[in-house]
């Protein structure tokens, strides 16, 4: 019998892009995540966005969580975002965390990142934001 | 009455108002200490500033001789970009120089490389080639400033590159100051740029250290540094320990190398982290000079007082600074450098209140600087030296800083050294698990962030903030390329050729390096070489 798709439990790709390597707040989200019951898989420092949409594909993950710190979050959302769409995952909710100026973040907000946290944001609202807005993908 | 008794007949029936006190880093403090709590003799632990072991001061005078050099760190866009705000911080009354660096440049890519691409000129300066080291440093004596370049797994190259900027302004290598971050160790545990694996990167740094002891006397080839650490989510103690034994690490590496110690221990310099917890700070600072002193005077036989001395720069802590309400930033910064002034740092960065959200405004940085001159010049602490020396409590905590520090070194030795603990995982992993022991008391209540988890306001009052534009990746790119394409490329190529064969001969590497920029060879062209010969080190993504 084939489970249930409600049962199945929401997998989560959390990735840092980008040449920075602030993994701490990647690491205690990754960790917080897993210890609310998702499958976590984290990709490590450095990725580029076709590593990230690739592993994505090979992980079949419901979201992906990305973390930006070097301030290249204007060109590196939207890389991502198309890459999903050109292999057909469009449906990968994204979502993402970092340092980003209010404009920058609804600029982001507009083109389909699903939202984004910033400095100050706790772990239990993120969990709690997942719950609410990633569902297991058909 | 002595303090047991104290402590059971009068404190016991008096209530608290928590169940437990700890520092920020979770080390529990008691209610009162008195001299009961502080053993050894005056002479052994403190002694005088300027005498081993170092406690109270490495100088003699200490502010009372000189202030600590304010050093703000600075860098964005173009080289003339960060130019213009070294000269416009020099105009403020700054007295050196910090350079920060684009992570591309970082990284040890060029600003046309395909990975670059978002980051030129945002987190830092791009520098691509000597053009853009000779632009930065525009007319700046770089004899007469001393620079720190934060820096680490391409420094060779921009060590090189100041070196030639310097040989074209006139200005001999023996006459230059300065200091490259350079501290590898702590690249893998906790800051996370690198190129190569640990090894070769241990190996080119020791190569900087050599060279520098021998041709750039004035350098101080690595600033070990403890900030990242701390960044990264340690305690106190862990960012002393690992800090401590990344610096016996250079030490033996040096030491195989046939340089005698007390010829190149004296240009190794420090960098901490300076946290909210003001006390701990203050006997953090405190118990590194003693237990370097120590160690580089047991283990490693240093005569040399300037060997045994822990001289270091400070920055207060960027991870405390909070988004909400960004003018508390300014307060927090303020009693952060206070206990860098206090712990007696002979440099020191004060963050700007804006960090949390971009790279710092021309105000921010100015309130920052500011902050740095209202302790040295109004509020008197730079009168006495060390002057909360002799309290119970600070000593207590620096005898704990000490002793819980020496136990990780001990651990660390026991494993085969700093080099093996990294590739262990162990300092990585026991830094991850203090940062979310930290994040789950922060969501717990147990530790507070005013404006984080307490006394939060519904509606923030925008603050202006630095605003990169991207035109500049555009030009930078442009400018690279034009110049890729006017070189001598047969010139470029031999010199490329000659950093791999000392790459694989154990030749130092400097030399080749300096002759490489010479010839306009990029830093990710030299970083590409460094790729080949040693290999690339990927992140392990221990959770």
């Amino acid at each position: 019998m084939a489970l249930d798709v409600s049962e199945r439990r929401i997998r989560i790709l959390v990735a840092k892009a980008g040449l920075d390597g602030h993994d701490r707040g990647a690491k205690i989200i990754a960790r917080a995540l897993r210890d609310a019951g998702f499958e976590v898989i984290y990709t490590g420092l450095h990725q580029t966005p076709e590593m990230i949409a690739e592993a994505a594909l090979q992980e079949d993950v419901d979201a992906v969580g990305l973390s930006i710190l070097s301030g290249a979050h204007l060109t590196l959302f939207p890389d991502l975002l198309r890459l999903l769409r050109e292999r057909g995952a469009e449906d990968v909710v994204l979502f993402g965390g970092g340092i980003m100026p209010p404009d920058d973040i609804q600029k982001l907000k507009q083109a389909g990142v699903k939202e984004l946290f910033t400095p100050g944001a706790s772990t239990q609202e993120i969990i709690e934001w997942v719950r609410q807005n990633v569902a297991p993908r058909a | 009455m002595d303090k047991r008794q104290w402590l059971e007949e009068v404190y016991r029936s008096s209530p608290e108002r928590q169940q437990r006190f700890s520092t920020v880093s979770d080390m529990e403090i008691a209610p009162l200490y008195t001299p009961e709590d502080v053993s050894g003799d005056y002479e052994g632990k403190l002694g005088y500033a300027g005498l081993y072991p170092y406690t109270r001061g490495v100088y003699p005078s200490m502010y009372r001789g000189r202030l600590w050099t304010m050093r703000q760190f600075g860098g964005f866009g173009l080289a003339e970009d960060t130019n213009a705000r070294f000269r416009f911080l020099l105009a403020q009354g700054q007295t050196g120089l910090s350079t920060a660096f684009d992570m591309p440049t970082l990284m040890g890519y060029d600003a046309d490389h395909e990975r670059s691409r978002g980051e030129v000129g945002r987190e830092g300066t791009s520098v691509t080639s000597i053009h853009d080291m000779m632009r930065l440093f525009d007319a700046i004596p770089l004899d007469r400033i001393t620079t720190s370049m934060t820096i680490n797994c391409s420094a060779s190259v921009a060590l090189a590159m100041y070196l030639v900027t310097a040989e074209r302004q006139g200005v001999a290598w023996e006459k230059l100051g300065g200091t490259t971050q350079n501290d590898m160790l702590k690249e893998y545990i906790a800051q996370k740029e690198w190129i190569c694996p640990p090894r070769p990167a241990l190996r080119i740094v020791t190569d900087t250290i050599e060279f520098c002891a021998r041709r750039v006397p004035r350098w101080h080839p690595v600033s070990i540094s403890g900030y990242h650490i701390r960044e990264a989510g340690s305690t106190a103690v862990q960012e002393l320990a690992f800090t401590l034994a990344d610096g016996l690490c250079y030490v033996e590496e040096a030491l195989k190398r046939g340089l005698a110690v007390d010829e190149f221990a004296p240009r190794l310099s420090f960098f901490w982290n300076v946290h909210n917890d003001f006390l701990e700070e203050v006997a953090k600072l405190r118990a590194a000079r003693r237990l370097w002193a120590r160690l580089m005077k047991e283990r490693f036989g240093a005569t040399r007082a300037r060997s045994m001395t822990l001289r270091t720069h400070a920055q207060t802590a960027g991870a405390s600074l909070t988004a909400q309400q960004p003018l508390n930033n300014i307060v927090r910064v303020a009693i952060q450098a206070l206990a860098a002034v206090l712990g007696g740092a002979q440099s020191l960065h004060t963050n700007s209140m804006d960090e949390t959200l971009a790279l710092p405004s021309e105000e921010a940085v100015t309130v920052a600087l500011r902050t740095q001159q209202i302790i040295a010049e109004e509020t008197g602490v730079t009168n006495t030296i060390d002057p909360l020396g002799g309290s119970y409590a600070v000593e207590v905590l620096t005898d704990r800083m000490e002793a819980e520090a020496f136990d990780y070194i001990r651990r660390i030795d026991e494993m085969g050294g700093m080099l093996r603990a990294i590739e262990l995982g162990f300092p990585q992993r026991e830094i991850a698990d203090a940062a979310f022991k930290y994040q789950r008391q922060l969501e717990e209540g147990a530790k507070t962030v005013v404006g984080v988890n307490k006394y939060q306001v519904a509606e923030e009052r925008p603050i202006n903030t630095l605003r990169i534009d991207p035109e500049i990746e555009e030009r930078q790119v442009y400018r690279v390329r034009k110049f890729k394409r006017e070189r001598d490329f047969s010139a470029v190529g031999s010199a490329l050729s000659r950093v791999a064969r000392a790459c694989r001969s154990g030749e130092n590497l400097m030399e080749p390096i300096c002759e490489a920029v010479r010839s306009e060879a990029t830093v990710g062209e030299i970083c590409d070489v460094f790729r080949q010969e040693f290999g690339v080190y990927t992140d392990p993504g221990w959770l």
